[in-house]
């Protein structure tokens, strides 16, 4: 065994091999509430990865434990190899994290704000990085304005430009796009997009399923405190979740055909849905058999699935099997 | 155990200094009229009437006391309003994200309490010496004293500013913890003119060496000898210090609230 040591191949491999985040059986109780049940996945490197789950369903608890913002009742968090509490030091400064909350300091312009808290984490004369953000982030000329003046969205993106002073490895950003308009949210995911490019891991928090689908490699869904699924996003697709198909006919709807029938999630009256498997379904297609079925087709439209509906299917399926 | 890491925690004590520069007519020159005032009403009025040491005029021997009362209770309100309200808002998070040791964070935080005290005890002092002579005998043990006292006290700020969760428990822990510490410490008197029981129940205020000590470095005569006040200092702040350095490892009422 001790000879293993002199391959220093075999040290190399496993050292490319860390996880950027890796969790394992972490739980944490508020009070009755177990707000999260005994948690493990991996998170790779480089990955653009997306945590999905209702309000309520432990996002943010799951953040903050990785950032050492609470303890964990049991389990570990590491963060590129790191405890988060025995080796907080490493832990953190390979952490960025944009908390889901508009926070901050109202004492202090942009500039200031950015300049302390690289100073926080021991990087002295950041200007030019911090030039750069300003610039990305579209707030250079903002950069000398009070952060009380500041509109909310401009505040949020300061809060991002916060969480990216130290070049960290990886990026959390926790509900990011609430309550922020289109035009920003796209200016952000084009500059979240280019930190995932050169190399940064992305993990994002949402509870719009569109918005996982449109960004992540793979995507891990938790309700309750629970893991529900981890799975790339192609194999979220092949379950059907996410999209239904509602077709209004002129008259009450009476017959589906055959190979429909186990789809059908609401049938009423002159209204029908269906589930859409975006990979292999072909809308045209299923709306040829409706009308060959004799359906006489008033309007259709594709539905996006909320969360709770694919939960409840989800956890359904899931007894099905048992 | 980590080595400090200066740049960050210079970088938090610069933080926190401006916090307090930035306001500054409420920081620092709305205390210092409210001493003045103190000096000015108990002077004139007790001035002549009350001689506590020999060759030593009442409003002279105010000074000191006044001078010391003003500046633990702005090195106290500095901590414990910074980090009350970085929890209220929730901007205590840049805080607590980043590498921090307890140690660091320690020694930021008092280091601006202790600099707020001293701009605020010189600026009481300088405006003080126009309205009366003040002696200094030994500047080294008033700013011996005006250190370990704003240290203290900032950390006292520190441990409150940890516990409350909101303001008004801070300002319920100054009402029923700091002011009456403070005058009955011997800011207005000598304890030596106090009946024996409260004689001796001052002597177990820790305020009262405070202002003792420091006393003595402007008129080389106090109560007590002065090191005994500075060793009793120099416990307080080490009692201070290891309670405060074990309340910010474990994250108290900071991580997990
Ligand atoms: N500090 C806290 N004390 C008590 N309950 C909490 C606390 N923080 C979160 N919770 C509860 O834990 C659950 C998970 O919350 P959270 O992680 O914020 O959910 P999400 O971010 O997915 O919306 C919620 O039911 C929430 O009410
Ligand atoms: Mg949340």
């Amino acid at each position: 065994m001790a000879r293993l040591f002199f391959f220093p191949v075999v040290t190399g491999s496993i050292l490319t091999e860390i996880n950027a985040i890796s969790l394992s059986g972490v739980s944490k109780r508020y009070g009755d509430l177990q707000a999260l049940n005994n948690v493990s996945f991996d998170i790779r490197k480089g990955e653009f990865f997306g945590l999905l789950g209702p309000n309520g369903a432990g996002k943010s608890t799951l953040i903050s434990a990785l950032a050492g913002l609470l303890k964990v009742d049991s389990g570990q968090l590491s963060i590129l190899g790191a405890d988060v509490e025995k080796e907080y030091r490493q832990a953190r400064q390979h952490l960025g994290v944009v908390p889901q909350e508009i926070v901050m300091d109202p004492f202090f312009t942009v500039r200031e704000t950015l300049q302390f808290q690289s100073g926080y984490f021991g990087i002295r004369n950041n200007d030019d990085w911090i030039n750069e953000l300003l610039d990305q982030l579209n707030l250079s000329e903002k950069a000398d304005t009070n952060m009380r003046k500041l509109s909310g969205g401009m505040k949020r993106r300061v809060l991002i430009a916060q969480a990216l002073v130290h070049k960290p490895q990886v990026l959390v950003l926790d509900e990011p796009t609430a309550g922020v308009d289109v035009e920003l949210r796209q200016s952000m995911w084009r500059f979240v997009r280019r930190l995932h490019r050169e190399g940064h891991t992305i993990v994002l928090t949402t509870h719009y399923l569109e918005e996982a689908e449109e960004l992540c490699d793979r995507i891990a869904i938790i309700n309750k405190g629970e893991l529900l699924a981890l799975e790339t996003k192609q194999d979220l697709l092949a379950r059907g979740l996410g999209s239904k198909l509602l077709v209004r006919a002129t008259h009450d709807i009476d017959t589906i055909p055959r190979e429909y029938q186990d789809r059908v999630t609401r049938l009423e009256g002159n209204e029908v849905e269906l589930i859409l498997h975006r990979d292999s379904d072909s809308v045209m297609e299923i709306l040829d058999r409706l009308r060959a079925a004799s359906m006489k087709i008033d309007f259709v439209s594709v539905l996006s699935d909320s969360l709770e509906d694919v939960f409840v299917r989800m956890t359904s399926e899931q007894e099905g099997v048992q | 155990m980590n080595a400090i890491n200066w740049v960050a925690c210079r970088t938090l004590l610069g933080k926190e200094v401006t916090r307090w520069r930035k306001v500054w007519m409420q920081t620092v020159l709305a205390p210092v009229i409210t001493a003045l005032l103190y000096l000015l009403v108990f002077g004139h009025v007790l001035e002549g009437r009350v001689e506590v040491f020999p060759g030593v005029s009442y409003t002279a021997f105010l000074i000191p006391g006044l001078l010391m009362m003003t500046v633990i209770q702005n090195a106290f309100a500095n901590t414990s309003s910074s980090l009350i309200q970085s929890k209220v808002m929730g901007s205590i998070v840049f805080v607590l994200l980043p590498p921090f040791s307890a140690l660091e964070l320690f020694l930021a935080y008092i280091g601006a309490a202790v600099l707020r005290g001293l701009a605020v005890g010189v600026g009481v002092f300088l405006l003080a010496i126009f309205y009366v002579q003040v002696p200094i005998e030994n500047i080294f043990v008033v700013l011996i004293f005006a250190i370990l006292g704003s240290y203290a006290m900032g950390a006292l700020g520190l441990i409150a500013g940890m516990w409350a969760e909101k303001f008004d428990q801070i300002a319920a822990f100054q009402s029923f913890l700091i002011v009456p510490l403070t005058f009955l410490s011997g800011v207005f008197y000598s304890i030596k003119s106090l009946p024996e029981f409260w004689y001796q129940l001052s002597k177990a205020n820790p305020f009262f060496y405070m202002i003792d000590g420091f006393r003595y470095g402007f008129f080389g005569q106090s109560d007590q000898p002065v090191m005994l006040s500075l060793a009793a200092m120099l416990l307080a702040v080490t009692i201070l210090t290891i309670i405060c350095v074990r309340m910010l490892q474990s994250g108290y009422k900071l991580r997990d609230a």
